[in-house]
């Protein structure tokens, strides 16, 4: 399939070493070490139990697709990407994340189909962008 | 203490047009002003209370106080939650009317995307860096919702195309209206697939223009010579992406609805018209739902036995042809919303669409994406005998 736009992040200190951790391809997730509950996105408090005991974990890398579009009308960096699909993952750690599925065949994007993380670097290689391809 | 009875809207105006080139934003807002205040019977000089959200251009009401020359002002409010930022500010003024702070609350929104085209800058929220890269669109958003909804309850892109063709029918008989056209489902199903399954027939109008309310304290209100509508109820709530467990299924209607109805002490059976915030026909489907109209995962059936028409349907609604077909300035319908729930109270709705003996109306507004990271309004309006 055509190359996704892989447009940077605007990255914070409270999320860069989730960004750094992409360019090493590893998926982090933060937890609160008060509650144990992930925590997405990555953010300093528990936005459950509001501690701000919190640390990085490497997550899975696995999930499912919870919800899918694909879109035919991109703005931005998409403009001209033709048809993709933006997606919602469930983690198997339990949050659900933004994404976009890896795939030339749409059709087989389907609600609850296992999928796998893959890393696009961006443009400025400072992080790359966890995507996902169905597994 | 509750905002029932203590405020009443005296002044509503939509601005006619739909495409203002050669003018400002500022300028527009000063045009619905003019056009609200004179609706009521008042003058900006009446004007002791001043509303608007993020569509007011420079420093918001500060600005906006300067341009129009409000000299008077003791209460601001500048609530932004998108395009159900102007419900929320009915809800605001008349509790602000109650508690004495303030007598004549004028709302305006004014905006010219249909000109300038749309302006979409939320960069440096703490979330965008886990969204944006990824080409999220507005459309897109929606559709992410439509599509768990479609899994979830079996609703049908030909269910959600109903919603269209409803509004459309009561769009033909808007003469401003800037698709005055009925279509059929089939046309809605055959038209271009945006973000799959939201074709372009699901989407709103993009339209520049923009619209006021003149919200009064009772005792403003006996003095004036038009009618006015009494606020009953209101409610608001923000729904997010609730700790990465977004649930695209449902939206903050079901917070914002209940609090609406407790204050105005009615039910879903005493509305008699209804304008649902319409950004996209999937966005109407789980407002129904979420207000209580059906059961949560009916309203693709509810919507299919023509509950939605007026005025003999089961829930009238959107009579002016919405956003879906009439009007969505400024990308942000609430003001919209209300201001055909005034007309619907008052008698002025198009004889064709007008609900007969309307007595209570809801007016519900949605800001931002859907069931996610999202602000609800719900106004429960009611004839003043």
């Amino acid at each position: 399939m055509a190359d996704l736009p892989a447009p940077a992040p605007a990255v914070n200190p409270e999320t860069k070493p989730f960004w750094d951790a992409t360019t090493e391809g590893r998926l982090v997730l933060r937890r609160c070490t008060g509650c144990q509950g992930v925590i997405w996105y990555p953010r300093a408090i528990c936005p459950d139990c509001w501690s701000t005991g919190t640390e990085w974990f490497d997550a899975s890398g696995r999930g499912t697709v919870y919800s899918y579009t694909v879109n035919h009308k991109g703005e931005g960096p998409y403009r001209d990407a033709g048809p993709y699909v933006l997606a919602y993952v469930e983690l198997d750690e339990g949050p659900r994340i933004m994404t976009n599925i890896l795939t030339d065949d749409f059709a087989a994007v389907e609600i609850g189909r296992g999928v796998e993380v893959a890393f696009s670097p961006t443009t400025d290689g400072a992080a790359a962008l966890p995507r996902f391809r169905l597994r | 203490m509750s905002v029932r009875g203590r405020a009443q809207i005296a002044g509503a105006y939509e601005h006619p047009e739909r495409k203002i080139p050669g003018k400002s934003v500022a300028q527009v807002h000063a045009e619905v002003a003019l056009g609200a205040l004179a609706d009521a019977g008042l003058s900006m000089g009446d004007v002791d209370g001043y509303f608007c959200a993020g569509d007011a251009p420079g420093f918001g009401p500060l600005s906006m106080a300067e341009y129009l020359g409000l000299d008077n002002l003791s209460y601001l409010d500048s609530t932004e939650t998108g395009g159900s930022s102007y419900v929320i500010h009915v809800g605001h003024a008349a509790a602000a009317i109650a508690a004495g702070k303030c007598r004549v609350a004028l709302i305006t929104l004014a905006g010219l995307p249909r000109t300038q085209g749309l302006d979409r800058g939320r960069g440096g929220s703490p979330e965008s860096g886990f969204e944006s890269p990824f080409g999220p669109t507005t459309v897109s958003m929606y559709a992410l919702a439509a599509r768990r909804h479609m899994y979830e309850y079996g609703t049908t892109s030909a269910q959600l195309a109903e919603i269209k063709v409803a509004a459309s029918h009561h769009a033909s008989f808007n003469p401003n209206a800037l698709l005055p056209r009925e279509v059929t489902v089939a046309e809605v199903l055959d038209s271009p697939m945006i973000s799959d399954p939201l074709r372009r027939l699901d989407c709103c109008v993009i339209t520049d223009g923009g619209g006021a309310l003149v919200v009064v304290a009772p005792e403003v209100a006996r003095d004036l010579p038009r009618r006015t509508v009494t606020v009953l109820g209101h409610g608001e709530a923000p729904k997010h992406a609730m700790n990465g467990h977004v649930d695209l299924t449902f939206t903050g209607a079901k917070w914002s609805g209940p609090r609406a109805f407790e204050e105005a002490g009615v039910t879903v059976a005493d509305i008699d018209y209804a304008s649902i915030y319409d950004s996209f026909t999937i966005t109407v489907l789980e407002t129904i739902e979420d207000l209580g109209f059906c059961k949560k995962g009916d309203g693709g059936h509810f919507v299919s036995d023509g509950a939605l028409w007026a005025p003999g349907g089961a829930l009238p609604f959107n009579t002016d042809g919405g956003g879906l077909c009439n009007n969505h300035p400024s990308s942000r319908g609430g003001m919209t919303k209300v201001i055909e729930a005034v007309r619907q109270l008052r008698g002025e709705a198009h004889p064709q669409v007008q609900v007969p003996d309307c007595e209570i109306a809801l007016a519900h507004g949605t800001g931002g994406s859907l069931a996610t990271r999202m602000g609800s309004a719900t106004l429960i309006l009611g004839r003043e005998d």
